[in-house]
């Protein structure tokens, strides 16, 4: 009698121990997953958004809403495209919310195009080309701001984050060839801002 | 040579150093803005003065909205007493009325009744107006 229950006691200690070891693997996953990829989420925040405070805060919502569902996660995609995902939907849902909210005084604190455009790296570059330079970012901002939110994103994944179309398509729920449309209007109107207006 | 000539010139490849320009710059911001001091207790701070405001306005809201319900129901009382005093002011009035009425009908019975000679009686009556005409002659 006495072995059995000692057997028994053994098993049922044996469980407990399993899962909590696989919660602990897991966490760390996820510390490695919110240490390598933070950095990325937030760029594309901020520039979706060119707000830095509400780009930390969805950033925030965003690792967040992963830890919660993290557990979900089936490796179906990559860990950034998933976190991609979230984040897409997250800026999706603010927009909206503002739209919804638009009797209420929301602070805005966007920072204007000259602003965004002043960010170059201090590189071995003359003063003209740091002026071209200023010049040329500021004209993609300009037609990047006057793009809707689906070809933003799109073309934010392509040239600013440098994803391939497969990776943008699982981001944004589209297909890749949607993908490459909104990718190639996009571009035409970068292409005319550039060449066209002076 | 300005930015335009260079566009015109080769389109693509401007296009793409423009695109390079851009990744760049939003690289630098982010990182500048990523390892930047964090400040939170301004927004602390607001919140708590939202919370203020939201848990006064509540409280407002609810002592209004009792005050109002409080009021309301004192009126419907004041009223429903109001009316009732009235129906008995009215069931009084009614019933004095009735009281006079019959008072006055049992008079106007008694006198017609006082003043009527019954039929038998007739013949005697104008004997006695007769008599009394006769007395008042003679003493003349």
């Amino acid at each position: 009698m006495k072995t059995s229950t000692k057997v028994m006691a053994a098993g049922t200690a044996l469980e407990p121990m399993a899962t909590a070891a696989a919660e602990e693997i897991a966490a760390q996953d996820f510390t490695c997953v919110v240490q390598n990829h933070r950095p990325q989420i937030f760029r594309f925040l901020l520039a979706s958004l060119r707000d830095v405070d509400l780009a930390e805060t969805l950033t925030q919502e965003c690792f967040l809403k992963a830890h919660r569902n993290w557990g979900s996660f089936r490796g179906e995609s990559s860990a950034l495209t998933w976190l991609m995902r979230i984040a897409i939907n997250l800026q999706k849902d603010h927009w909206r919310n503002r739209r919804m909210q638009f009797w209420r005084h929301t602070q805005n604190n966007s920072v204007d195009l000259d602003e965004a455009s002043e960010w170059l790296p201090s590189g071995e570059s003359s003063a003209e080309q740091q002026l071209l330079a200023r010049e040329q970012v500021k004209r993609v901002w300009k037609s990047v701001a006057g793009l809707s939110e689906r070809q933003r994103t799109v073309f934010l994944l392509r040239y600013v984050e440098e994803r391939d179309l497969s990776e943008i398509a699982q981001a944004t729920g589209l297909s890749e060839g949607t993908v490459k449309a909104h990718l190639s209007r996009a571009l035409g109107k970068v292409r005319a801002e550039l060449g066209g207006k002076r | 040579m300005s930015l335009r000539d260079r566009i015109e010139d080769a389109p693509d490849a401007a296009l793409e150093q423009a695109l390079k320009n851009f990744r760049s710059s939003v690289h630098a911001w982010s990182e500048a803005a990523y390892s930047r001091p964090r400040t939170a207790v301004s927004v602390v701070r607001h919140r708590s003065w939202r919370l203020a405001a939201s848990c006064a306005l509540g409280c407002a809201l609810v002592a209004g909205s009792v005050t109002g319900v409080v009021h309301e129901r004192h009126h419907r009382q004041e009223m429903a007493m109001a009316a009732a005093r009235a129906a008995e002011h009215e069931r009084q009035v009614a019933a004095e009325r009735a009281r006079v009425e019959d008072e006055d009908l049992l008079a106007t019975v008694d006198s017609d009744v006082s003043r009527e000679v019954p039929s038998a009686l007739e013949p005697l009556a104008q004997l006695m107006v007769e008599d009394e005409a006769k007395v008042s002659n003679t003493s003349k």
